[in-house]
């Protein structure tokens, strides 16, 4: 494909809208009392109901209703209070009743929208939503690569997903991948859904299509078979590209599903008789309406997480940290309430959160830990940062030598450890005097030079202080002394 | 069996023990309710392994009928054993002693389940429905499957992939249907009671060709989960009968609240089977002009129903003529929303997971296409056809969504009736059974045999069929009264006081 002129590119206005289907971490599926549950052998999850057996009838399990409920609240939407349900008809030999139980005429949640800061962008965009409704998922065909045939696994049958909806409102691929990773952090907050896109458990279908400035709307296509936000941004850029370059050489942009290959970044076409299907879309009369009370919703309501954005704007607000903190402390649930908790006990915050963003942060990486199970106690940590506060232990010795001790046993405290190591400071004029003279008459060229004027010096003997003390030497002191030294 | 092979027997115990049996065997004589079962049972004259080989022979000797596709008759045998047992233990249920044929569109877990289609040939069902589970908690027994109409869509039992079921009264003609089989065994003693299904008229019509008492309940009053479905918002399993006893005793057994089923009722079930004894009042009765003027009624039937409302009059019941304009607009307005549902309802028989696939398929598509084109008969694949048709984009609000409309308006209207009337009353059919092949060849004619029947279902009122006299070849004709929504019960009890004693 050929390269696109910058100044082409920038008459055209991109639109998006994106669809993400999210499968829910129910017990069970959405009409079944299957167990929900990824990666079993295949077809072991399969009642009657699952395989669409005559006879059988749907059972909506109601705890879907409550995490659409919870998804559309933390999104501002507005909760439908009757609910109906639609199928939705197609044959495939992963859908085994031939229609899919969807909502289409009244969805659970309509409207809403989330601010989102894309990268780079100095401003917040708002990405509104047309709605969230939930549906279940098919099965899993699986097409051999070495044989000629597919096969079914009826497992993902009836699973149920939540489908977010946006307005054709996002313009630019950034602008999609910060909408995206907020979606993603939220069900996670909310521990609706597990977020994972290389897994599927959480899919996302972008319709795209570009304008000139001021034009109706262009024709769209629909890519499919993106499974992670960076490949989502990739071919919204790749698409956008490739519909400008047909537009400017006179072609029109078919309206068509497209299929992504992560491989090349590249869109095609997928079989256009997939596309000229007539879902034949009614009211499902196997389900009777839901209704869904006020008291249901207020409820919900209640149990509700603090979601990021809450607790960003407290942890920058009330605890006065920089923008930047509160983004990395808030990525997780688990972390930013860890951070939390340990802001009710200390007031030194910034402190706090740059062990977060550091040591701990690195702990957890190189341990591939999560915080859930992070064995440090918001106790301990405390301890860990008054010690250092109190100048009874530097930074480094605090984080190299004491966090990962700490870390492995519960019952110690940063002090108890820092005494058993013997790594609390020492600032007695005592021992710091003699090694301040050793330091200083080992370096002659660096005492001249000191006196002539390179006052910056004074660091390096603080350093030199500090480490023939094993450490130990408190630096204040260290300087001080030495400042009489030099003088 | 001879007489001199029993004298072999006659000194012997077990000679005595087989000689009862012949005995009560030769004494078995029509049953016509559960009451007269269970008194002889109780005067020690009766057991049910008895019953139920009388059944059986009576089943073995019509089989001309075509009525049973599946007799369980080891199953039924056993079951009789151990319900005399508990007969014996004094810890029966209230159905010992009750012999009845399940409709092949009901799932009773590891029995063939049919649907009287090719499609299904050979599929089991790995559950009950829990109207059949609740027969056999009170000690029914299932003495077979009977056929009807493949997927339940037809009126006369002609599209049953195994051959068109006979009416007893008359072999050439038809039973009606669809759950042809269903009142054909009770018609013909092959059990006492019978399951069937209600989508249109499909347990009523039949008993009016056959002499039966057909009951349609309100929609929503029995769970459907294991009624396989043609139309949803349509389908009610239905009880066919020789009494009325009989009939509201299974209601009130098998309705009710169920888990599965996300649309039936809540509502309180009366014991129906006690609440049978009518109180004098004069009951308003709501005649429909348009029903008696309808231009396919058959005299004699006209005449029967003329005869039976002079007779009611006679009681000092109030009968009245209303008017009824939307009539014309029932029969179309079934056949869109229940093609449509049907449409939708079948797609799940693929040929992937269960059922008929076809050897001629070379990919998926033509799997697909092949499977359900040899799978299904005519009239199924007509009717997923015009659903298929109803629902799609350029035709939905023309047809589906103004169906719907149309349907509240009947619903409105008629629920308007039954707020002045207690019951309207009409001819459940309006000839008496028709011959095999007859209406073969015109399903729009065949579709007129519904026209008195739907009316229910479209409003979801329960409605019942009861005998009214014969035409002059003999045929069974059928008297319909349709009530409010619920009252079930008043409706058993008048009915019952319009049966002779």
């Amino acid at each position: 494909m050929t390269m696109l002129d910058p100044e082409v590119s920038a008459k055209y206005e991109i639109v998006v809208g994106l669809e993400i289907h999210c499968q829910l971490l129910t017990n069970t599926k959405i009409y079944a009392a299957d167990a929900n549950r990824f990666g079993e052998a295949p077809n072991t999850n399969i009642s009657p109901i699952t395989l669409g057996h005559p006879g059988t009838l749907p059972k909506l399990n109601k705890k879907v209703v409550d995490y659409a409920i919870k998804m559309g609240l933390a999104c501002g939407c507005e909760i439908s209070r009757e609910n109906s349900f639609e199928r939705k008809n197609y044959f495939y030999p992963d859908l085994p009743k031939g229609y899919q139980l969807t909502q289409d005429k009244a969805p659970i949640c309509v409207g809403g929208g989330l601010e989102v800061l894309p990268k780079g962008a100095a401003e917040k965009v708002y990405v509104p939503l047309n709605r969230i409704h939930f549906e279940e998922d098919a099965g899993k065909s699986i097409h051999s690569e070495t044989e000629d045939v597919t096969l079914v696994d009826l497992n993902r049958a009836g699973t149920p997903l939540i489908e977010i909806v946006t307005e054709p409102a996002i313009h630019s691929a950034a602008e999609a991948g910060a909408f995206l990773t907020d979606v993603r952090q939220i069900v996670r907050y909310l521990e609706i859904c597990d977020g994972n896109m290389e897994e599927g458990s959480m899919r996302c279908d972008a319709n795209i299509s570009v304008r000139k400035y001021g034009a109706p709307l262009g024709k769209k296509t629909e890519v499919k078979n993106m499974n992670s936000i960076r490949n989502v941004q990739r071919a919204i850029d790749h698409e956008v590209e490739r519909q400008i370059i047909l537009i400017e050489a006179g072609e029109e942009v078919i309206s068509e599903t497209r299929t992504f290959d992560a491989n090349t970044g590249t869109t095609a076409a997928m079989r256009t008789k997939e596309e000229l299907n007539d879902y034949r879309y009614f009211p499902d009369p196997d389900l009777s309406p839901l209704f869904v009370s006020e008291e249901w919703i207020e409820g919900i309501r209640t149990e509700m997480p603090p979601l990021p954005a809450d607790l960003v704007q407290k942890f920058t607000q009330e605890y006065g940290l920089p923008a930047y903190d509160a983004g990395v402390l808030t990525e997780t649930k688990e972390m930013a309430l860890f951070f939390d908790a340990v802001c009710q006990q200390t007031q030194n915050r910034k402190a706090a959160s740059n062990w977060m963003m550091g040591p701990i942060k690195s702990f957890l990486n190189e341990q591939g830990g999560d915080i859930k199970n992070f064995s440090l106690s918001v106790d301990q940590f405390v301890g860990l940062i008054e010690l250092v506060d109190a100048g009874k232990v530097n930074f480094s010795i605090a984080s190299k030598e004491i966090f990962p001790r700490l870390v492995a046993d519960k019952a110690a405290t940063a002090e108890s450890i820092a005494k058993a190591q013997n790594l609390l400071q020492d600032s007695s004029e005592d021992t710091i005097r003699p090694i301040a003279e050793a330091v200083l008459a080992e370096m002659p060229d660096k005492v001249t030079a000191f006196k002539k004027g390179k006052k910056g010096l004074i660091g390096m003997f603080i350093g030199q202080v500090v480490k023939k003390s094993g450490g130990k030497a408190d630096p204040k002191k260290a300087g001080a002394i030495l400042q009489e030294l030099l003088a | 069996m001879q007489q001199g092979e029993v004298q072999i027997f006659t000194g012997s115990p077990l000679g005595v023990l087989f000689l009862w049996h012949v005995f009560n065997f030769l004494a078995l004589k029509k049953f016509n309710n559960l009451t007269e079962i269970q008194s002889e049972i109780s005067a020690g004259a009766l057991n049910c392994e008895a019953l139920v080989k009388y059944y059986l022979k009576n089943i073995e000797q019509q089989k001309e009928l075509n009525a049973f596709l599946e007799v369980y008759q080891e199953e039924a045998l056993q079951e009789a054993n151990r319900i005399d047992q508990k007969l014996k233990d004094g810890t029966a249920g209230r159905l010992a002693g009750m012999v009845v044929a399940l409709k092949d569109v009901l799932c009773h877990e590891g029995h063939e389940l049919s649907c009287s289609s090719k499609m299904l040939k050979g599929f089991q069902s790995q559950f009950t429905a829990p109207a059949v589970q609740r027969l056999l908690a009170e000690d029914a027994i299932v003495i077979g499957r009977v056929a009807c109409d493949e997927f339940a869509m037809g009126s006369s039992n002609e599209n049953s992939a195994f051959g068109p079921v006979r009416n007893a009264a008359d072999l050439n003609k038809v039973p009606g249907g669809s759950s042809g089989g269903s009142a054909v065994a009770v018609q013909a003693d092959c059990c006492l009671l019978s399951l069937g299904s209600d989508t249109g008229g499909s347990v009523r019509q039949p008993a009016a060709f056959t002499g039966t008492i057909g009951f349609k309940p309100t929609y929503s009053r029995i769970s459907r989960y294991g009624l396989v479905a043609y139309a949803s918002s349509f389908d009610t399993i239905g009880i066919i009968s020789r009494s009325i006893e009989d009939n509201a005793l299974v209601l009130e057994i098998i309705a009710g609240y169920e888990e599965q089923d996300s649309t039936v009722s809540r509502e309180e079930v009366p014991a129906y089977s006690t609440q049978l004894l009518e109180e004098g009042r004069v009951k308003k009765i709501g005649l429909i002009r348009e029903t008696m003027e309808s231009e396919g009624l058959n005299e004699e039937v006209k005449a029967k129903t003329l005869e039976k409302i002079d007779a009611l009059k006679a009681q000092g019941h109030q009968v009245e003529t209303v008017e009824f304009s939307l009539l014309d607009y029932i029969l179309p307005t079934y056949y869109i929303l229940t093609t449509a549902e049907a449409s939708s309802n079948l797609s799940r028989y693929d040929g992937v997971k269960f059922g008929y696939r076809s050897p001629n398929g070379t990919d998926l598509e033509s799997m697909y296409k092949k499977s359900r084109s040899e799978g299904f008969g005519e009239e199924v694949k007509r009717r997923i056809m015009l659903g298929t048709f109803v629902l799609s984009a350029s035709y939905y609000d023309a047809y589906y969504t103004k169906a719907q409309k149309v349907r509240r308006l009947v619903k409105d209207q008629v629920d308007q009736l039954l707020s002045e009337f207690d019951f309207l009353l009409m001819p459940t059919t309006p000839t008496t059974a028709f011959a095999i092949g007859e209406h073969s060849e015109d399903p729009l004619e065949m579709y007129l045999a519904d026209i008195y029947t739907v009316l229910a279902n479209v409003c979801g009122l329960p409605a019942i069929s009861i005998p009214n006299g014969e035409d002059k070849d003999g045929m069974p004709i059928g008297l319909q009264i349709v009530g409010g929504a619920f009252k079930e019960a008043d409706l058993y009890a008048f009915s019952k006081k319009l049966l002779p004693a």
